[in-house]
């Protein structure tokens, strides 16, 4: 069996006393698709941002290609430049975008490139300008977010974190923030990322990606991982009430 | 009314009027330069630091401008502090604007959406270079309404440096009033010289606003 991409192992999550991960297991393969679903607040975000420690966990392990993340040893704390290294190779895409409005989309593909790469300016805009190529916005690479559809800068998002070629991708709820009519195009453009065998870990309300791009699904409810399996186990044969009852009120919202 | 005194008068108010603009000018450089430190120290200095820059905040603007030029000019020979009266002047009116520029600042950071942040450390960018490349451009951006209005109130602080000699407008309107007991000429003056430098500023504020949000405003 190949070694896992992320291998999350008894990770505890506490806000004061709200238990937010409770000894989560998972293993994301690599060159995979590992989707997170589950009800608002079950702690799909949270463990997605402890994959690359924008949220620090508390207890237990999460390795990256088998280097601890966050800890030097378990309970001490890692350098911030150790921190920044790894995150170097862990590209986010947020539910916000959250692009730099102060720059136009070739500069924020362009930013990381060269104030982390190192890269100089020239380089660097080369390489941002495929990426953006990439995700369909040649034409938009000098507009400023504040021009563009969210659809247009998710994808702006999305090819700011390719353009640092990292070996994972972390998808927060790309879709959530946006028009309905603009969720496909983002879709589209993680579907041709998953092709090309990039190692990804969404978190996503949009049961049909999952059901249709996902090579496994994770369920999660109030902090606790409940079963990992195939989009099929999940979707047509989930053993476990609360997936059951999951499925059913989505069904029951998304029906008309 | 009697505008002929102006023509005496009229050197030594202009002159007073450039002091004037050079201490809010000079006055409001530094204390936005102090201003801007203590916003950052408090963002990322520990927690003790804190505290220090808190406390040093508290007792400024706790405490009325004119006291603070007399502990400065009359107070400070005392301990050593020897300032003719327009440096003594410069550094009053920048220590008595730091606080208010960095608590202006520290909103303008705080205005940041904490996203933009993450989306930075979460490409492995060192926190010097996200406040230098994110926090400040945009927290300067949103900062800047706040600022052209306290340096629009700093312009009349200026007169309260009178008190102790600075030879700025206020000084050289009391000396023609005292000499001529032209009050409500000098006055006016006085008046009018602070409506057009303050009506300017306003103005630049404006023009400059309107420039650097082009990119920042949702256009739909």
């Amino acid at each position: 069996m190949q070694a896992s991409a992320v291998e999350i192992r008894k990770v505890n999550k506490y806000y004061g006393p709200f238990h937010a991960l409770k000894d989560v297991d998972l293993s994301i393969p690599p060159g995979k698709v590992t989707c997170l679903i589950g009800p608002s607040g079950s702690g799909k975000s949270t463990l997605l941002r402890c994959i690359n420690f924008l949220e620090e966990y508390d207890s237990g392990e999460i390795r990256i290609d088998g280097q601890l993340i966050g800890y030097e040893t378990p309970g001490r704390k890692m350098s911030g430049r150790k921190l920044r290294e790894m995150r170097r190779s862990i590209g986010m895409v947020f539910q916000q975008f959250n692009l730099w409005p102060h720059m136009t989309a070739k500069e924020n593909v362009a930013e990381g490139l060269i104030r982390v790469r190192g890269l100089s300016k020239a380089e660097a805009e080369t390489r941002a300008a495929e990426a953006l190529t990439k995700v369909g916005l040649a034409d938009k690479m000098e507009n400023h977010p504040s021009r563009m559809s969210g659809g247009q800068q998710q994808r702006v998002a999305i090819a700011r974190a390719i353009a640092m070629e990292p070996r994972l991708m972390l998808f927060d709820e790309p879709t959530s923030a946006l028009d309905p009519e603009l969720v496909g195009e983002v879709l589209n453009v993680m579907k041709t990322l998953a092709s090309e065998g990039m190692t990804m870990v969404v978190v996503t309300h949009e049961m049909g990606f999952a059901a249709h791009v996902a090579d496994q699904v994770a369920f999660m409810e109030k902090g606790e991982l409940v079963a990992v399996d195939s989009p099929q186990g999940i979707f047509h044969a989930p053993k476990d009430q609360r997936i059951q009852n999951f499925l059913r009120t989505y069904h029951e919202r998304n029906s008309f | 009314m009697e505008w002929s005194i102006l023509e005496q008068y009229g050197p030594s108010l202009l002159r007073g009027f450039g002091v004037t603009v050079l201490c809010w000018i000079l006055g409001t450089i530094f204390g936005m330069a102090l201003g801007l430190v203590i916003a950052l120290v408090q963002r990322y200095a520990p927690r003790f630091v804190g505290w220090i820059v808190q406390a040093y905040i508290e007792v400024i603007r706790g405490t009325p401008f004119l006291v603070q030029l007399f502990v400065l000019y009359y107070g400070g020979p005392l301990i050593g502090l020897r300032l003719d009266a327009i440096p003594a002047g410069l550094l009053g009116l920048t220590l008595y604007g730091s606080p208010y520029f960095a608590e202006i600042f520290r909103a303008g950071f705080r205005a940041v959406p904490h996203g933009q942040i993450e989306a930075a450390r979460a490409i492995g960018m060192a926190e010097p270079t996200i406040v230098r490349r994110i926090l400040l451009p945009l927290g300067l951006v949103s900062s800047l309404p706040a600022l052209v209005n306290f340096s629009i109130i700093l312009t009349k602080e200026t007169v309260i440096l009178s008190i102790i000699t600075v030879p700025e407008l206020m000084y050289q309107v009391g000396r023609m009033s005292a000499e001529t007991y032209r009050y409500l000429e000098a006055n006016l003056v006085l008046a009018l010289f602070f409506w057009v430098l303050v009506e300017a500023i306003s103005r630049v504020g404006r023009r400059v606003e309107t420039r650097i949000t082009k990119h920042l405003i949702e256009r739909t």
